[in-house]
């Protein structure tokens, strides 16, 4: 392999290992500051230092995580300078605002409430203490929703205008960045999704002291209030999954095709529900996509487009094109792109030489071939491909867990209504075992949304290969497994801890 | 409203503030190092840990702030800086990971690799974190390996990326002069936070101690600042070059800055005077304006007057200016409406402090306290 693919692919794998220890810890963090929120203002209203028990109890295993989530984001941010330098160019003029108003509106909340929830039940009034707990929460969900602005707007780049002079793309509107539907919608999904997995950690906590028939009042209490939650939240977090679909269907139609292994575009298509990828198939043969597979007729182009006949177009076309959809093939693409690069490079030439007549011709050339210029950084059209099998496996394993959730939350509060949960041990074992599950749809998520987008790291704009620092592949590998080591000797430790805590319980505390 | 230059002189100002804030709440990091000088029994440690652990996620913050302010305002520098020196900011990044849990896991009973092994972490962060910023803010003096080509797009020249800093005795000394900035602090934030005699009584002698280190240093440093050559661009063609004793024209073409410097270090020494005479509870305050007060006149001194705030070694022309390294106008205009919310953030922070902070904290609170570090 070349230098540049090595150093690309280390690059990534050193981003996505950080991000993925990250989101292990942030969405438990999402979530659970409201439920602990909502069980304080329990307390508050009713005076009953029962709630007050529960309140401290679940901050203790917040804080724990909260810890860790912080160690392991300080280094996603730094990272874009650190292994994508091109990129914190190229596109810092529009990624670095929604950055830095994160650090300045969330994050000094956060940490500023955080010391007063933690250390202030002595020290300010219990109103006061309230309305911290509840900054915290929000605080974190702020910080939430400024990432995922800018994590939407590589997604889907809106409100900026590339500047030939300053080779780069610059920010024209700031509420297009804000409000591009695509961020609103990725917001909305994975902060829920925060909340659905909080719930399932409280409940399953609670089950497990139910199985061991202890602390039964306390564990009934966090139920109600984690079912309640997640219940809500869970039917919020499929609408919006829907939501997310329809605006990668329009933005990232070659990430919809990924994540449904659709190789050829059709009108009515169905959504595979159950299904094994043909390890064989490839790009343009005739191979049989799935082993087999069980679909859902006519789903994905209601999913995607909310229209039965939506014509989705598949891998197939979106590399060769097809002219009957009016579909550019990627080949076609690329060679426009590349007379982008080669007329911006003219242009800096000329302009450097004084030479303005030349400059303006070239600039004019520029402008025409624009919006390939992402393109025209690939070397074969194959690499506009993200890798198939992991994204179809990712989105399918979130979607099903995302619906057994919904089910779970149904039974528990059904359960709980009745008062009849202590005696349903099967739910108590399936609550308990759906904890990990819980995190392994945040991560298949992830992974959904990142590989569905490459090989770009903004959407048709710039790919990560155009990106990355231009630093030793060696220099990138050392620090990779250094983050390896170092992030899973503290993710043991966070776990030994977490599981010791559980065990001493509400009344240790 | 405001045109482009004012814009970046104004984003340079924040950065500074912005910078100088994170120095001052270095006292954090200070304070973990003199865990074993100042606390003689497990209890006094216990005591000085969470006395630190009110605050350290706010110097945590203040510096993730520095990152993303950088990034917003001048993008090229994050590109260039953190993209090329690779090992210096990657090593800080280390020395903060390992702080965050420290404090969280370190009292925790089944915490996998003992208490013992989190107070390494908050003494290596505290340590050599603080020790390695201060080398990497060196640089913006004495400059990096780099070069931007026509597409600004950068390259580091040298393979140890970052590493050859080191080698630098500025850099260096820039970087121990902050550790004991930070241990002065340190011992001096104990003094307002905590009401414990057995440790108080052993604060003077070290702020005594690592004062005088530091004022060594710290002479060193200005001398080296208004007498070394610096670099100046010429505003009209962009083009950079070396001017003898720089940063001395600089401060005679600012008097306000050299008044505001010289207010600055005489709040500082007055600071460490009542610190060490009275044992005032207020000398961290004195001390803590004149470090923000200081900081921000030094890094002003190196964006604006149309100075190079950090010069490449393999390229003179290659060299990073508030103007050539900025974020557009559109986007500097956009960042400074939000950062009127600036004050407000820092208000909030006053009086949660003021409220939380109004005792003196005792070795009791702490053991009667539900939720302790």
């Amino acid at each position: 392999m070349e230098h540049a693919d090595l150093l690309v692919d280390w690059s990534r794998a050193q981003f996505a290992l950080t991000a993925l220890y990250h989101w292990l810890f942030v969405p438990l963090t999402l979530g659970l500051t409201f439920i602990v929120a909502i069980m304080e203002t329990m307390y508050v209203k009713s005076g009953d230092e029962k709630w007050k028990k529960i309140t401290k109890y679940w901050m203790g295993l917040l804080a724990i995580n909260f810890a860790i989530g912080l160690a392991t984001g300080i280094i996603m941010e730094f990272e874009f300078g650190t292994n994508w330098s091109n990129y914190s160019w190229i596109v810092g003029d529009i990624f670095g605002a929604p950055l830095a108003i994160e650090g300045l509106m969330a994050f000094f909340m956060e940490s500023t409430f955080f010391a007063v929830m933690f250390f202030g039940w002595n020290k300010v009034s219990k109103k006061m203490h309230l309305l911290s707990t509840w900054l915290v929460a929000i605080g974190s969900n702020l910080s939430a929703l400024w990432i995922l602005v800018a994590n939407g707007w590589m997604q889907h780049p809106t409100g900026m205008s590339f500047n030939p002079d300053t080779t780069r793309n610059e920010m024209a509107n700031f509420w297009e960045v804000l409000f591009n539907p695509n961020a609103v919608s990725k917001f909305l999904h994975t902060v829920s999704s925060g909340y659905v997995l909080a719930s399932l950690f409280v409940i399953g906590i609670s089950a497990w002291y139910l199985l061991k028939k202890r602390d039964i009042e306390f564990a009934k209490k966090s139920i109600l209030v984690a079912s309640s939650f997640g219940l809500l939240t869970s039917m919020y977090l499929i609408t919006t999954g829907d939501e997310s679909a329809h605006q990668v269907a329009l933005n990232q139609p070659m990430k919809l095709a990924a994540m449904e292994g659709l190789y050829k575009g059709e009108k009515r298509a169905g959504i595979v529900a159950v299904g094994a990828l043909n390890p064989a198939k490839e790009l343009g043969d005739d191979k049989e996509t799935f082993l087999f597979k069980f679909e859902i007729p006519n789903a994905l182009s209601v999913l995607g487009y909310h229209k039965l006949d939506a014509y989705v177009p598949g891998m197939d076309d979106l590399v060769n094109g097809n002219k009957e959809q009016g579909i550019v093939s990627v080949k076609e693409k690329m060679q426009k792109g590349k007379l982008a690069i080669k007329a911006l490079a003219d242009y800096k030439k000329y302009k450097k030489a004084n030479d303005s007549s030349h400059a303006e011709e070239a600039l004019k050339t520029f402008k025409t071939y624009e919006k390939y210029m992402g393109y025209g950084y690939l070397k074969k059209p194959q690499d506009a491909l993200p890798d198939v099998a992991l994204t179809f496996y990712s989105f399918h394993t979130m979607v099903g867990l995302g619906f057994w959730f919904l089910l779970l939350f149904v039974l528990v509060l059904y359960y709980t209504m009745k008062d009849s949960i202590e005696s349903k041990k099967w739910l108590q074992y399936a609550a308990l075992f759906t904890i990990p599950l819980g995190y392994v749809a945040q991560e298949a998520g992830w992974i959904t949304a990142e590989v569905g987008r490459q090989p770009w790291a903004i959407q048709d704009l710039l790919p990560v290969g155009m990106a990355t620092s231009s630093v030793a592949t060696s220099s990138v590998m050392i620090t990779f497994w250094l983050f390896a080591v170092l992030f899973t000797a503290l993710l043991l430790a966070e776990i030994k801890i977490m599981l010791k805590q559980i065990k001493i319980g509400p009344e240790g505390h | 409203m405001f045109d482009l230059l004012t814009l970046q002189q104004y984003w340079w100002f924040l950065v500074s503030v912005i910078g100088a804030l994170f120095v001052f709440m270095t006292f954090v990091q200070g304070g973990q190092t003199l865990l074993y000088t100042l606390g003689q029994t497990e209890d006094e440690r216990d005591l000085l840990v969470n006395s630190l652990g009110r605050k350290w996620e706010l110097s945590f913050t203040m510096l993730v702030m520095f990152g993303g302010a950088l990034f917003a305002a001048f993008p090229l520098f994050y590109a260039v800086s953190f993209g090329g020196a690779y090992y210096v900011w990657m090593a800080i990044l280390f020395c903060f990971i390992i702080q965050a849990v420290a404090y969280e896991y370190r009292k925790k009973p089944d915490n996998l690799y003992g208490e013992r092994f989190y107070e390494i972490f908050l003494y290596i962060n505290g340590s050599l974190g603080i020790f390695l910023i201060g080398v990497a803010l060196g640089t913006l003096f004495t400059g990096g390996n780099f070069v931007v080509n026509d597409l600004h797009l950068s390259h580091w020249t040298v393979q140890s990326y970052g590493l050859e800093a080191l080698l630098n005795p500025f850099n260096v000394v820039f970087g121990l002069m902050l550790v004991f900035l930070a241990r002065v602090q340190g011992a001096l934030y104990f003094f307002n936070n905590v009401a414990e005699n057995s440790i108080t009584s052993r604060i003077k002698k070290v702020v005594l101690t690592n004062f005088i280190l530091f004022l060594v240093l710290f002479l060193f440093v200005v001398g080296y600042i208004l007498f070394a050559n610096g670099y100046r661009y010429d505003p009209s063609t962009g083009v950079v070059s070396v001017e003898r004793m720089k940063f001395l024209h600089s401060f005679m073409d600012m008097p306000v800055l050299l008044a505001a410097l010289l207010a600055g270090v005489a709040s500082l020494l007055y600071g460490v005077y009542i610190g060490i005479v009275k044992q005032a509870r207020k000398a961290i305050w004195f001390t803590g304006i004149g470090t923000i007060v200081t900081v921000t006149v030094v890094m002003l001194i190196l964006g604006w007057d149309n100075s190079v705030y950090y010069p490449s070694l393999a390229d003179l022309q290659s060299s990073l200016t508030i103007v050539n390294s900025s974020g557009s106008h559109y986007t500097l205009s956009v960042m400074s409406v939000v950062s009127l919310l600036v004050p407000v953030v820092l208000l909030y922070i006053f009086f949660v402090w003021r409220s939380m902070d109004k005792t003196q904290m005792t070795i009791d609170e702490v053991k009667s306290d539900s939720h302790h570090y």
